[in-house]
């Protein structure tokens, strides 16, 4: 076993290991990636279909999306884009890339963004031809990072369906809870504008006092939680004022719903 | 007891590779928050160090010394990222919760501690054999602190409902601080001074003993 040390015996073990090692990494790689393609999918379809509410635990989440459309929109105009496909999105390319974003200055960068793509992908969902949801995706900072989740509004834009995250780093117990299921069922009604247009929803601190005039705005903050909280606030504001889905809220609300 | 039997069952609790060695306490303390993520990541490990013993040990003869640990971070590595692979394929909700958790096992010193100390010395069967009980003494204390930071902070048992939280309308206030992955310090201290009053051979001597009080032995003087 004394040859073992020698240099070609060396290089040759090296070079033989390597080989062997990224081809199996390559293989399962390549084998395993349409699987975890559909898995990302339907991931994603599964969170989106949860915020609107129309997640059922017996129909097939695939089949479900069948009655969601997903549109490109011009985050500056509000007008929906027919040249972007949809495959070619992504929204972490498009946020990073000079051309396709802008940077957010210290005034109007609430949500902790530093940078904001000028396209979005939301998503509407038809019932029988009506519009009956739509979904915006959001995102903002939070305590650890940045928390993504996706906003479902009624057809009259302002009122709140539901809102799911699916990606966030809070802490479990305290900011985690913004994934527990009696908080998130809190949102349901809850309303995002007031009648002369500001955004008033927000998340307080404590419990909301029912009697208030502004509890329909308000919702109930995590205990132990002040800056995940905060957050959600902060990346709601952010993403339903003129930086965000304003322009096409506003062009939606103006524009007859059926035509979009 | 056969060698093969001693060899699978020894690190169970004899030769615990947490309890006793001292090993792999990162993961312990990071992926212990939920049952049944413990015990994805328990039977990811448990593969990985199996397979790396047995492919270790079988070029165990080929390996020029000089280069050894890196013939094993390499294999090691391939094996995680392999599993890495498998787990975004198949089970794409834990795949996301263990994140980077699932990488990281290319730094479990259990792995690396194992390829070094048993595979490149035995052979390819009783490699993998000591490989699959480490997994296994790993998993019998991660499955031990997951069932008690889950029961204590979140008042669950494997996701099911035993005790109903106040935030869900029960009565049980949850104890946050087991979420935390420092609860899980706690947790292993304790399991560590339960198998050590169990089996006594385990306590260890102390390093370096306390002496007496400097001032009372010079009074004792006077």
């Amino acid at each position: 076993m004394n040859n073992n040390d020698t240099i070609r015996k060396t290089l040759i073990v090296a070079v033989s290991l390597c080989l062997v090692c990224s081809a199996l990494i390559s293989f399962s790689a390549v084998e395993l990636r349409d699987l975890q393609e559909a898995n990302k999918t339907l991931d994603k379809q599964s969170k989106i279909l949860s915020a609107a509410g129309l997640l059922d635990e017996d129909t097939d989440v695939t089949e479900l999306f069948q009655s969601i459309e997903a549109r490109i929109v011009n985050l500056e105009t509000g007008e929906f884009d027919s040249e972007i496909s949809l495959a070619d999105y992504e929204e972490s390319a498009y946020s990073r890339n000079p051309a396709t974003s802008i940077e957010l200055t210290s005034e109007n960068d609430i949500a902790l963004l530093k940078r904001r793509e000028n396209f979005q992908t939301v998503y509407l969902h038809y019932d029988f031809d009506s519009l009956n949801a739509v979904i915006l995706p959001v995102r903002g900072y939070g305590l650890w990072g940045t928390m993504k989740g996706y906003l479902a509004l009624e057809p009259d834009l302002k009122t709140i369906i539901g809102l799911e995250f699916f990606d966030h780093k809070e802490t479990p117990g305290l900011g985690g809870e913004i994934d527990n299921p009696k908080w998130k069922s809190i949102w349901k009604g809850k309303e995002v504008y007031s009648d002369s247009g500001d955004i008033l929803i927000s998340v307080i601190k404590g419990s909301v006092d029912k009697s208030s005039t502004l509890a329909k705005y308000q919702v109930d903050g995590l205990s132990g939680a002040t800056i995940t909280s905060n957050g959600v606030t902060n990346l709601l504001s952010f993403w339903l004022g003129d930086m965000g889905y304003g322009p096409l809220i506003n062009r939606l609300k103006q524009s007859e719903v059926k035509d979009v | 007891m056969s060698k093969a039997k001693e060899v699978l069952l020894n690190p169970i609790f004899n030769d615990n590779p947490i309890a006793l060695q001292i090993l792999g306490i990162c993961s312990a303390l990071a992926v212990t928050g939920n049952l049944y993520i413990t015990l994805i990541m328990c039977v990811a490990l448990t593969t990985v160090v199996t397979l790396s013993n047995l492919s270790v040990s079988l070029i165990r003869n080929h390996i020029p010394t000089n280069i050894r640990i890196i013939v094993q971070i390499s294999i090691i590595a391939t094996l995680v990222m392999l599993v890495d692979e498998v787990l975004q394929a198949f089970d794409y909700e834990s795949s996301k919760t263990l994140s980077v958790f699932v990488g990281l096992i290319v730094t479990n010193c259990i792995v690396m501690g194992r390829a070094e100390a048993f595979a490149m010395k035995n052979g390819p069967l009783m490699s993998a054999i000591d490989g699959f009980g480490n997994g296994l003494g790993y998993s019998v204390i991660l499955i031990v602190i997951a069932i008690i930071r889950e029961f204590v902070g979140a008042g669950t048992f494997y996701g099911i409902e035993i005790m109903p939280l106040t935030t869900n309308g029960g009565w049980y206030l949850a104890n946050n601080f087991f979420l935390t992955p420092a609860s899980s310090f706690f947790i292993i201290g304790f399991t560590i001074w339960a198998l050590r009053q169990w089996k006594t051979e385990q306590i260890e001597e102390p390093e370096f003993k306390i002496s007496k009080n400097s001032l009372e032995s010079e009074k004792g003087a006077a």
